[in-house]
């Protein structure tokens, strides 16, 4: 049990105004007993009859034509039972697919998944090999021959814009948000996004002292320990069966059916349990290179990656370069803020340039800004989604700029920050008008916490403050619901778990029923078994996929009543249901005696939802730091750290503290030491956990989380999404820590040991 | 009359105002009245029949999934923005 | 193509004799296989998990003869006449160890794909320093990634099970 978390809790529960049973409590999670003693199923340890195994040729180089691949030799390997190129995908050029969060460019997609005509950046995959086991496959690899033509090749996101900079696409024009091309000539940049308000000239000219600084972030992967894994089976029927480590079943059977042009309806997908996502498996990659080696091999194909291949072939997030510039009076009032952003989008257009800009200042209220944004090509992967894609590089510039305000006005952070805080009503980047939210009272109870109070003594050391702000999607979810006889219900969801979601979503039917969480019994079903789900991510499923879970639960108590009434011989009408019994007149009866009764009374009940609630559900952070750093070494040492969120209701407050504790600390390796290190040709040389430092059990303390609780009115619960919003914070949060400790402002990301000393050395000779 | 607010990037079809008030039922009413007053905002804002790729509506602060078929009231407000999703 | 046929003629294997979560096991493996790779492909034992198979993460983490091992660098043939204990052997006649128990009170997990290694490693560490430090179980523990906890419930469900294994 985590002693150290209070909540501020309003109870505003949905309907009968008695506090909840069963939300906030800490059930064991129902899937808990596998998950302890290596049952669970995860796609890789799922075994079939015949399975053979494939294995991804990745290209070399970081940008190269590709002349001609001969697969012959491997083909010939004894073991070997198929291998496959881009030709052997259909012609995906001009065909265009809806995926759920907005339309992608199916030849691009496919184009990720094998190669096709042109490396675009090292690991790239190129061709790929079923047979007898991996070691074979691997043998097998090696036997095929690709003749390369490599090209120059970029990997900084200012230099991909220059005039000469290598091209990545022929046919690549700069669009602005509706699609519009902007630039004269094919360039690296696929998008130049704008948003302005008010006017930004005069409300410099107004201010009283203005700071304008130029920040670099680098290349961090997600990082989950379970590498990409699928295995498909191409059926004698046609039928393609698909098992594989996905945050969202639809949108992989959507993207693979899409790429090999077949109907959905031929396509199942069944996602296993997952060993983390956070955004990074929902493209999909191995997914429909293991159906065309099951399809050519008439076998079913187990696909893994290496850990290589995940930080060389997968998405991580932007790299990017950011200029915030940001106008304040005396007191603090900032009425001025202009931000110049350049993301990487990856090998392939589409990044995370639109939330970024969104996000730059999103928790202030400014009248005047302007921001400008870039979205990139360069050769490093396409970028895929990680908690809160762009805002966390956003935050890194912002978050420090206003710290440097606060120094320079001298006002207390947080109170600076209070200061020119967003709140209802509050106009923001491109965005309407903030509904309900909780960043006001997110601030005061970090500012009041002993953590901020208590005095921060010793050599070398710093308190570093910082706020993050994320969306939160809605989107669409359905659930499914069965009584049984012994008053328990099995719950049938869609929404694959990758951080105990199933349990937050069963509790939420059980308050609604008046049941207890453990007489719940959820499970994910694949995308056979449950109506149309969007992925779990985009912190949407407590919010999204428990609204359908509370909605299940008034179907059920609707069709539950009329049972009563039929047994009472009155008027459904008349039945009312309260604190898990239904009554009429003097009749009563509980939930689990009238689901003893139901086939006398008419037949199973099954109750039913499909939810499609709007977002934004606004996620708002701080984080208050205490750091020490070696001058010596330049290491920073984390001594102390403590997250705050709003959380709007914390449904099962163990898995929230755990989202905002896990989002801090992969925040920390980003900030401390996390990089793609690139070499002059463009290649990443550090590509396994030895060398891509990511924290261990070593390089953190206790992380205190405290769950604030200001209700989301548009969630019967008050439900606001968590999962993303923690990693927002912390880079700037430690980057503010580190000056008060140190003396030296890092204004690149990762702030290593060596970066640091070298900084401050700089620093001591400045002076 | 709902208030669409329109994104910097299309300034220039409003002579440079960031809102337009215009009457409409749904979306698509309200995109055709934009283009009456303003013509050529209909062509950025919409595609094949559909919001425009990449796009995303809000409408009186939620996120709307329906399109140009997304109800608008007397009051409602409106904005266009970068289609954003998570992770 | 050259499906399964008379021609792929496998490298030689060899025969094992191990015990595993205290029964004899015989089992034939190639010489070129990890233990990991034996005891999830050849032998079912699926809860040992394979997060970088270069002895980075500790997913693979079962101990042997009593010392945790990654499993991705020991070979299958290394297993002969040692003792392995792997996360299946945990748990025992049907009841939770006290670590598996305070993992799931203490929600030390999400995901769940490092559970396995870091049951493992927790055991093997209490069983050797009963009454560790916060910076022992951290120290003993860096061996395993999480990246999902940030790691204060793991350490916490440790302690606990600390001190539920005193009384």
């Amino acid at each position: 049990m985590s002693p150290d978390t209070h909540h501020e809790t309003k109870r505003e529960p949905a309907g009968n105004g008695k506090p909840y049973k069963v939300i906030g409590t800490r059930p064991i999670r129902h899937d808990g007993a596998d998950k302890v003693t290596g049952r669970a199923i995860y796609t890789s340890d799922l075994q079939l009859a015949g399975l053979v195994h494939g294995k991804i040729l990745r290209s070399p180089h970081a940008h190269a034509k590709i002349k001609h691949i001969d697969t012959s030799s491997a083909e010939k390997l004894p073991g070997v039972f198929a291998v496959v190129t881009a030709k052997d995908l259909p012609d995906l050029r001009d065909k265009v697919a809806d995926l759920g969060e907005g339309r992608v460019n199916l030849a691009h997609l496919g184009a990720n998944v094998l190669a096709h005509g042109k490396a675009l950046y090292k690991g790239h995959a190129v061709a790929a090999v079923a047979a007898i086991n991996p070691h074979v496959a691997e043998e097998a690899l090696k036997l095929i021959q690709v003749d390369y033509e490599p090209l120059p090749a970029v990997t900084w996101v200012l230099d991909a814009m220059k005039a000469d900079a290598p091209l990545l696409h022929d046919d690549l024009h700069t669009e602005d948000m509706t699609g519009q091309r902007v630039s004269q000539n094919p360039n690296n940049a696929s998008k130049y996004l704008l948003f302005e308000a008010g006017d930004i000239e005069q409300g410099f000219q107004s201010a009283d002292l203005v700071i304008e600084r130029e920040f670099k972030t680098a290349s961090v992967h997600q990082g989950y320990i379970e590498p990409h894994v699928s295995t498909a089976y191409w059926n004698v029927d046609g039928h393609l069966t698909v098992w594989t480590a996905t945050q969202g079943a639809f949108t992989a059977r959507h993207q693979t059916a899409e790429l090999l042009q077949i109907p959905i309806s031929q396509v199942t997908v069944v996602p296993c349990e997952i060993g983390g996502g956070f955004g990074g498996k929902i493209p999909v990659y191995l997914e429909p290179v293991a159906a065309l080696l099951s399809r050519k091999s008439g076998r079913p194909v187990r696909m893994v990656m290496s850990r290589a291949d995940v930080f060389e072939g997968t998405g991580p997030t932007p790299g990017s370069f950011v200029r915030v510039k940001l106008g304040a009076k005396k007191d603090g009032r900032i009425v001025a803020a202009k931000a110049w952003l350049a993301y990487d989008a990856g090998a392939y257009p589409g990044g995370m340039i639109g939330p970024g800009c969104m996000c730059v200042f999103s928790c202030y209220d400014i009248p005047n800004y302007k921001v400008e944004g870039y979205d990139v090509v360069l050769n490093k992967p396409k970028t895929a989604a990680y908690r809160a894609p762009g805002a966390t590089q956003a935050a890194f510039a912002t978050e420090q700029v206003v710290d440097e305000l606060a120094e320079r006005l001298k006002i207390d952070p947080i109170d600076l920050r209070l200061k020119n805080a967003a709140k209802q009503g509050t106009q923001r980047v491109g965005w309407p008008d903030y509904p309900r939210i909780g960043f006001i009272e997110t601030l005061e109870i970090a500012k009041n916490h002993p953590h901020y109070k208590s005095p921060l003594t010793g050599k070398n050391r710093g308190r570093g403050v910082a706020a993050g702000f994320w969306f939160n999607i809605g989107l669409k979810s359905c659930a499914s619901a069965a009584v049984n006889p012994d008053g328990t219900v099995t719950l049938v969801e869609g929404s694959t778990d990758i951080g105990g979601t199933r349990t937050s979503i069963a509790m939420q039917l059980a308050e609604t029923l008046g049941i207890a969480a453990e007489d719940v019994h959820p499970r994910v079903a694949d995308t056979d078994g449950i109506g149309y789900t969007d992925v779990t991510g985009g912190s949407r499923v407590t919010f999204a996929t428990g609204m359908a879970a509370y909605e299940c639960g008034l179907d059920i108590r609707r069709q539950m009543a009329e049972r009563a009434a039929t047994l009472w011989d009155c008027e459904p009408a008349n039945v009312t249901f309260d604190d898990g019994t239904f009554r009429c007149c003097d009749h009563s009866i509980t939930f689990k005696e009238l689901a003893a009764k139901l086939n006398e009374l008419g037949g199973p009940v099954l109750g039913r939802a499909a939810v499609d609630p709007a977002g934004p559900t606004n996620g708002f952070g701080v984080s208050i730091v205490d750091v020490e750093v070696d001058p010596d070494t330049g290491k920073t040492t984390v001594l102390r750290y403590t997250v705050f969120q709003d959380a709007g209701k914390a449904i099962h407050p163990s898995y929230v503290e755990g989202q905002m504790q896990g989002g801090t600390a992969q925040g920390i390796g980003w900030a401390l030491n996390e990089e793609y290190f690139y070499d002059e040709q463009g290649r990443m040389r550090n590509a396994s956990y030895l060398d891509y430092r990511m924290p261990t059990a070593l390089d953190l303390p206790m992380i205190e989380a405290v769950i604030v609780e200001v209700p989301n009115p548009a969630h019967p619960y008050g439900v606001r999404g968590v999962g993303e919003t923690p990693i927002v914070a912390p880079p700037a949060a430690m980057a503010n820590a580190i000056y008060r400790a140190s003396g030296v402002r890092m204004r690149e990301l990762p702030m290593s040991p060596p970066k640091v000393w070298a900084a401050m050395k700089e620093e001591e000779r400045r002076k | 009359m709902a208030t669409v607010f329109i994104p910097a990037q299309l300034r220039s079809f409003t002579g440079g105002a960031d809102r337009v008030e215009v009457a409409g039922m749904n979306l698509r009413q309200v995109i055709a009245a934009l283009d009456a007053t303003h013509p050529g905002l209909a062509e950025r804002l919409t595609r094949d029949d559909a919001l425009a790729p990449g796009l995303a509506v809000s409408i009186d602060g939620a996120f709307s999934n329906r399109g140009l078929l997304a109800k608008v009231g007397p009051e409602s407000e409106i904005h266009f923005m970068p289609a954003i999703g998570g992770g | 193509m050259t499906p399964l046929t008379a021609r792929h003629s496998p490298p030689m294997k060899s025969h094992v004799t191990s015990t595993i979560n205290g029964e004899q096991v015989e089992f034939l493996c190639e010489n070129r296989q990890s233990l990991l790779e034996v005891l999830r492909d050849v032998l079912q034992l699926t809860g040992s998990k394979e997060g970088c198979n270069n002895g980075n993460c500790g997913a693979c983490t079962v101990l042997m003869d009593g010392v945790p091992v990654n499993s991705c660098l020991v070979l299958g043939v290394e297993a002969q006449d040692a003792r392995i204990v792997t996360i299946e052997g945990i748990a025992r006649d049907g009841r939770l160890h006290p670590v598996q128990r305070c993992f799931l009170e203490d929600a030390a997990l999400q995901c769940g794909i490092c559970t396995p290694g870091f049951i493992v490693a927790a055991k093997a560490l209490l069983d050797r320093k009963p009454d560790p430090s916060e910076h022992e179980i951290r120290f003993e523990l860096a061996g395993n990634l999480c990246r999902c906890t940030g790691y204060d419930k793991i350490v916490r469900a440790v302690q606990d099970a600390a001190k539920a294994m005193a009384k």
